[in-house]
């Protein structure tokens, strides 16, 4: 393992991380003793819609994935409408390599619960929604702690803290499906059905939760708003990028000397974060990447200094995503990889699309076809061409999602899969795993 | 508690007589007509009682909601932790996806499966434990990792550390989970997944962050690496006083009163035509309907009239299962 070098490791922001490193952080008392709660106070003394500017001037980024713009996003909701509003906090984390907000709603939930206040304010919500994953029980125990105890010191419920203004704070646990970290689908399951996205428009700014304008946001874009709050715009800019500003936790798994969470500045490379992590594995050279997820394009090695913010990762024809890093080495297989990732997909598509329902099932079955040693050439023409077909084509994300690996392992790794057809390497699947697949 | 009850058939009573308090709760988390949004802690509380989601479960969850149990039905089976077949006290559940899968997962689960003789969703004959593979469970940093009943119990797992694991289990032993609260049993974990506190002393407290989660914030303490600046006193710029109209927000009704509970077909047909008061009668408006010229056609739109507002017919409390 190596040490990294001074320049890297000035590039390490604790910011959303700092509190982790005090065990009682999730108790409210010592929330308070660290700068917590003091965000609400500020926020509250002033005009919700001079908070959605300040926002604005950060230039603070979804961070679920798409990276809109959240004051932007916030600044949608029609004022003076005469419907109730809502917030909707997604932390239905599933992603595969993404594992950044269930460490923030073990350690620090109270950041999140301070977030949504000043969120719900802004917005001008009296209710507001964390629909978390089923999975989380151990965040969900704390965060529902956390309300617990915001309510009891008058940081939630009525007239918090002399203000006038209401809040309501439910937290709501899925029932295990990914495709509810989707946005519309997480406001159908909120509303007691299965989770299925919705047509857009209308967006939920217009018709989100029981048809009322709605903002959803993650985890980590609400509990980035406090520190905002208290440290001001600019300060906030002078983290990141010119586009792409602040912190963001950068998950690292896989083939590396200490996988963890690391928060950055965005813009940081894998490069750096590789050397913050201690270096590869011993014997392990980087192959293949996810930048965010195994729903963005795969990457190689030879983006390994590719700038990891939304302007240079999309450059490099991926998309940040999560920032969720999964590493693979020489010693791992992209056409193996892409072919797991296939099954989560079909098992996780909700079937409402075509493209997605039937494109994942025959695309897993050819990959099964592939790896059991019974490949054709063909089946690459049909891998693509499925591909092809759901891509772009799909009700939503997810489609897309199951997609991107299949095209990019075809791309990039395109021999790995004649060496499976050809007999050059030796089939990882048995005969048994190949029902149903011709 | 209240004078107006939900008059339950009986294959709901028996469930209803032990969760109709708790699910009351439940329903006042959410806005007054809106009480649908209360199916999935609902689906979780059936399962404290049963461990999986029966046919008894599905009617207590309809009739308390006053919609029709093919529409529980198909909530119920669209989410994977709902379970369609009763569930050992302990649920164990191994990582497969990629990156687990490739750092060992796989070799842990084909392990379990020949030590327990059990494969996906099955449970050991001791009903003690029940196997899955799992996607993806947002750790990441841990691969290859188990769970048991959703707690994080082996991080870094091997098929040896798994086995000891389901040994400890089946021999009534409570390993400690490395990051999470002492292992209840699955149907206590119901409890909680319906939205109620973990009661037990210490277990909110359990579970210290591991290694991996800190390691960034680590590196940075041990350097002496910070974000300058942070001023918690920097000013908001303000254009307009903080107290006027227009930074009010308009509630929605509010929460269920306790005791608000009317009848099942009155709620449904309210929720399905809020203007309507009572369920609105099965054959109406038809007539509206521009009549077809062909005359084969309009006999066949005459006798096909579209469904009403009220509850199919059949599905009414009379024609319940008889239990």
């Amino acid at each position: 393992m190596t040490q990294p070098r001074r320049e890297v490791l000035q590039k390490l922001t604790p910011v959303l991380t700092k509190r982790w490193l005090s065990p009682d952080a999730w108790q409210i008392d010592t929330y308070e003793r660290l700068d917590g709660y003091a965000a609400v106070r500020k926020a509250l003394d002033v005009h919700p819609d001079d908070l959605i500017q300040l926002i604005k001037d950060s230039g603070l980024r979804g961070r679920g994935g798409a990276g809109f713009p959240t004051g932007l996003k916030w600044g949608f909701i029609p004022q003076g409408d005469g419907k109730p509003h809502y917030l909707v906090i997604n932390a239905d984390e599933g992603e595969p390599g993404t594992c950044k907000d269930l460490p923030l709603m073990t350690y620090d939930p109270h950041s999140l619960v301070e977030g949504a206040i000043i969120a719900a304010y802004a917005i001008r919500a009296s209710r507001a929604f964390i629909y978390i994953r089923g999975e989380a029980v151990h965040a969900a125990r704390r965060l529902r702690n956390a309300v617990k105890e915001a309510y009891a010191k008058g940081y939630l419920g009525e007239n918090i803290l002399g203000s006038g203004f209401d809040l309501d704070l439910v937290v709501h646990s899925g029932a295990g499906a990914y495709i509810c970290g989707e946005e519309t689908a997480l406001l159908d399951s909120l509303e007691g059905f299965r989770g299925q996205p919705r047509l857009r428009p209308p967006f939920p700014a217009i018709a989100g939760l029981y048809a009322s304008p709605t903002v959803v946001n993650n985890v980590g874009t609400i509990a980035s708003v406090p520190y905002i709050v208290l440290g001001g715009a600019s300060w906030w800019k002078s983290m990141g990028t010119e586009k792409s500003s602040g912190p963001m936790i950068y998950s690292l798994s896989g083939r590396i000397a200490n996988p963890g969470q690391y928060e950055c500045g965005l813009g940081i490379t894998l490069r750096e974060l590789i050397e913050l992590a201690g270096g590869m594995k011993p014997g392990h050279n980087l192959r293949f990447w996810t930048p965010g997820g195994s729903s963005t394009p795969l990457l190689t090695a030879e983006h390994i200094d590719t700038p990891m913010d939304f302007e240079g990762v999309a450059a490099a024809g991926s998309i940040l995503g999560t920032t969720a890093m999964q590493i693979f080495s020489d010693q791992d297989c992209p056409v193996y990889a892409t072919w797991r990732w296939l099954e989560f997909y079909h098992h996780e598509s909700c079937g409402k699309c075509t493209p997605c329902r039937e494109g994942n099932y025959w695309m897993v079955r050819t990959y099964r076809r592939i790896l059991s040693g019974q490949g054709t050439v063909q089946d690459l023409d049909t891998l693509q061409d499925t591909a092809d077909n759901i891509f772009g084509r799909s009700f939503c994300g997810l489609g897309d999602g199951a997609a991107t690996p299949v095209m990019s392992t075809l791309k990039f790794f395109r021999q790995d899969y004649l060496d499976y057809i050809e007999g050059r390497t030796a089939p990882r699947l048995s005969e048994k795993a190949l029902v149903g697949a011709h | 508690m209240s004078d107006t009850t939900v008059d339950f058939s009986p294959a709901a009573a028996p469930l209803a007589e032990k969760l109709l308090e708790p699910a009351r709760e439940i329903l006042a988390r959410y806005p007054i007509g809106r009480e649908r949004s209360a199916l999935l802690p609902l689906l979780h509380l059936v399962q404290t009682e049963e461990g999986f989601v029966s046919p008894r479960g599905v009617a207590f969850c309809a009739e308390i909601l006053g919609i029709n149990k093919a529409q529980v039905g198909a909530v119920a089976t669209f989410y994977t932790m709902y379970k369609r077949r009763p569930t050992g006290e302990y649920l164990v559940s191994v990582c497969t996806n990629t990156l687990c899968n490739v750092l060992g997962g796989q070799e842990v689960y084909d392990g379990l499966v020949e030590h327990l003789g059990v494969g996906h969703d099955e449970t050991t004959a001791d009903g003690k434990i029940t196997l899955e593979h799992a996607e993806c469970l947002a750790a990441c940093d841990y691969a290859p990792v188990v769970t048991v009943n959703y707690d994080f119990a082996v991080d870094n797992t091997t098929p040896e550390a798994a086995v000891e694991l389901v040994e400890q289990l089946r021999k009534g032993e409570q390993p400690v989970p490395v990051r999470g609260a002492r292992l209840c049993s699955l149907k206590e974990m119901q409890v909680q997944l319906a939205g109620f506190a973990d009661e037990r002393d210490g277990a909110v407290a359990g579970g210290p962050a591991g290694a991996p989660t800190l390691r960034g914030v680590t590196l940075a303490q041990e350097h002496g690496v910070a974000v300058a600046n942070f001023d918690i006193d920097t000013p908001i710029t303000t254009t307009k006083p903080a107290r006027d109209e227009s930074a009010k927000a308009v509630k929605d009704p509010g929460p269920v009163r306790a005791g608000d509970v009317k009848d099942p077909e009155v709620r449904t047909a309210e929720a399905r035509n809020p203007t309507a008061s009572t369920p609105a009668p099965d054959a109406t408006k038809t007539d509206a309907a521009p009549v077809p010229s062909n005359a084969a056609e309009a006999a066949g739109v005459a006798g096909n009239r579209p469904a009403g507002d009220g509850k199919p017919a059949g599905d009414s409390v009379g024609n319940e299962e008889k239990k």
